[in-house]
């Protein structure tokens, strides 16, 4: 089978487990909810701050959460001795890699929109003159994201405890925190001559992880 | 390749694990009193520049350190030898002590110099970034069920991570550019003085041959825990209940033999 005929296999039968669960919107998100409501009685009512410290917020909160939903996304395969059949059959594993980022990236961008609305109810962040490259940043960075946690995401299934993907993920992801935050928060406050680098270097980061994650996937699943 | 298989067949003997322990020593002190009683202190930030001598070598080795789990991660990826993953393993335990020495002393330097343990500057910020990631490789292998599993994990983060660093780096260096708060003044004398050179230069040599003896200790430990997991699970039952253990157990005896 064709790479990308099983990526996009293995993409639409995660979808339509979520579609069928509906973890993100129904769980997921929720937390991130929460965890702005804590942001804003840690951060006090004063508007102004609020405001400027919404970007990063709303990046923190979302990939807390993603972090959940990748943890999801391979509990559904480790079910049944579901990985065990994925294991056995005969495709490329680095296009099984490929379809589970690219459900995640889908995943993650619901909750992200999702998030990004509650922030802007909450906290009061502008959308901004550029709405299109706002949705740009995003979609990079999420996809950015689901490279790394639909790698990392399969050991929490397989070891023996599974505390370990905050602390791999969330150092690993410092570029994709750093530029999305700093776009959203240039984009929110209407400049844009600095965008471009920042989704510059989203771009490289998405790149050399879906790359590398293609590559090595395979070594994650040996026995 | 095979220079690095005699010198590490070399350095697994006793006799080249004592030498290499004395010299260890031997260099450390010397370090520590060109640094302190030989080199005149910097005309600017007085004694607290002696502290040069130890972090900027730490930094080198953290940093060299991390490079090499890098490089054998790939090669036991390649070839599947168990020998890899311990050099990866020990290489990796080396630089996040060296990463910590180094952060460590950092803050000792910048509190007298820039008036603060931390500052958000880019090399600081990667520096602890790249802690974070080691630690994670380090805590990653504890969760794996079996020999084979842990040295394939964490030979992806060794891969993973250090091809993440320099985009780690630049995105920082971004970072900090863009809101540009009070410039730290840098410490080091532009033009350095040659005595102090010296001393820096060995400084190197010292700190080098440290990370060799400790790896080399830590290259013979690995192998006699594979051994004491090899004998204990032989004694558990004759029959390995999994067809890998099997493997992994042949793979160590093999990296024994050779190394």
């Amino acid at each position: 089978m064709l790479t990308a005929n099983v990526a996009w296999a293995i993409a639409r039968k995660d979808l339509r487990l979520e579609l069928r669960a509906q973890y993100t919107l129904g769980s997921a998100l929720p937390f991130a909810a929460t965890m702005l409501l804590a942001f804003g009685f840690a951060l006090g009512p004063d508007r102004l701050l609020l405001v400027r410290t919404a970007p990063g917020l709303l990046w923190l909160a979302g990939m807390f959460a993603a972090i959940d939903l990748f943890h999801r996304s391979y509990q559904a395969e480790a079910a049944d001795g579901a990985l065990e059949g994925l294991l056995l059959s005969p495709v490329d594993k680095g296009a099984v890699y490929l379809g589970k980022a690219a459900a995640a990236a889908v995943q993650l961008g619901a909750l992200f929109t999702a998030t990004a609305v509650t922030v802007a109810l909450l906290f009061g962040l502008p959308v901004g003159p550029s709405p299109v490259l706002l949705a740009l940043t995003t979609a990079l960075g999420v996809i950015g994201l689901s490279a790394l946690g639909s790698l990392f995401g399969l050991l929490t299934v397989l070891g023996r405890r599974q505390a370990a993907l905050p602390i791999l993920v969330l150092p690993l992801a410092t570029p994709v925190l750093i530029a999305a935050i700093r776009a959203t928060t240039e984009l929110s406050t209407g400049s844009t001559d600095q965008v471009a680098g920042w989704i510059g270097l989203l771009v490289a980061f998405d790149a050399a992880f879906l790359a590398t994650g293609y590559l090595v996937f395979t070594h994650l699943l040996e026995d | 390749m095979k220079l690095l298989n005699t010198l590490l067949i070399k350095a697994g003997s006793d006799g080249a694990q004592r030498l290499l322990g004395w010299a260890t020593l031997v260099g450390l002190f010397t370090t520590g009193v060109l640094g302190l009683l030989v080199v005149p202190p910097d005309a600017a930030q007085g004694d607290v520049q002696r502290l040069m001598y130890v972090h900027v070598p730490a930094a080198w080795l953290a940093f060299t350190s991390f490079g090499v789990v890098f490089v054998t991660s790939i090669a036991y990826l390649r070839t599947g030898r168990i020998r890899w993953d311990r050099i990866a393993v020990a290489s990796a335990e080396i630089g996040v002590l060296f990463c910590v020495l180094t952060l460590f002393l950092g803050a000792l330097w910048g509190r007298p110099v820039w008036g603060t343990w931390w500052t958000w500057d880019p090399r600081l910020t990667t520096t602890v970034v790249l802690l974070l990631i080691y630690v994670g490789y380090l805590s990653l292998r504890r969760i794996a069920d079996s020999p084979s599993r842990r040295a394939h994990w964490s030979a992806v983060v060794g891969v993973v991570g250090f091809v993440d660093v320099p985009i780690v780096h630049m995105s920082v260096v971004w970072w900090r550019s863009l809101h540009q708060e009070a410039t730290v003044v840098r410490p080091g004398a532009p033009t350095m003085e040659s005595g102090m050179l010296f001393t820096l230069l060995f400084a190197f040599l010292a700190f080098s041959v440290a990370y060799g003896y400790l790896m080399a200790v830590r290259l013979r430990v690995g192998r006699l825990e594979d051994h004491a997991a090899t004998s204990v699970m032989s004694q558990a039952s004759p029959r390995p209940r999994r067809p890998v253990s099997v493997r992994t157990a042949a793979a160590a005896d093999g990296g024994e033999n050779r190394g």
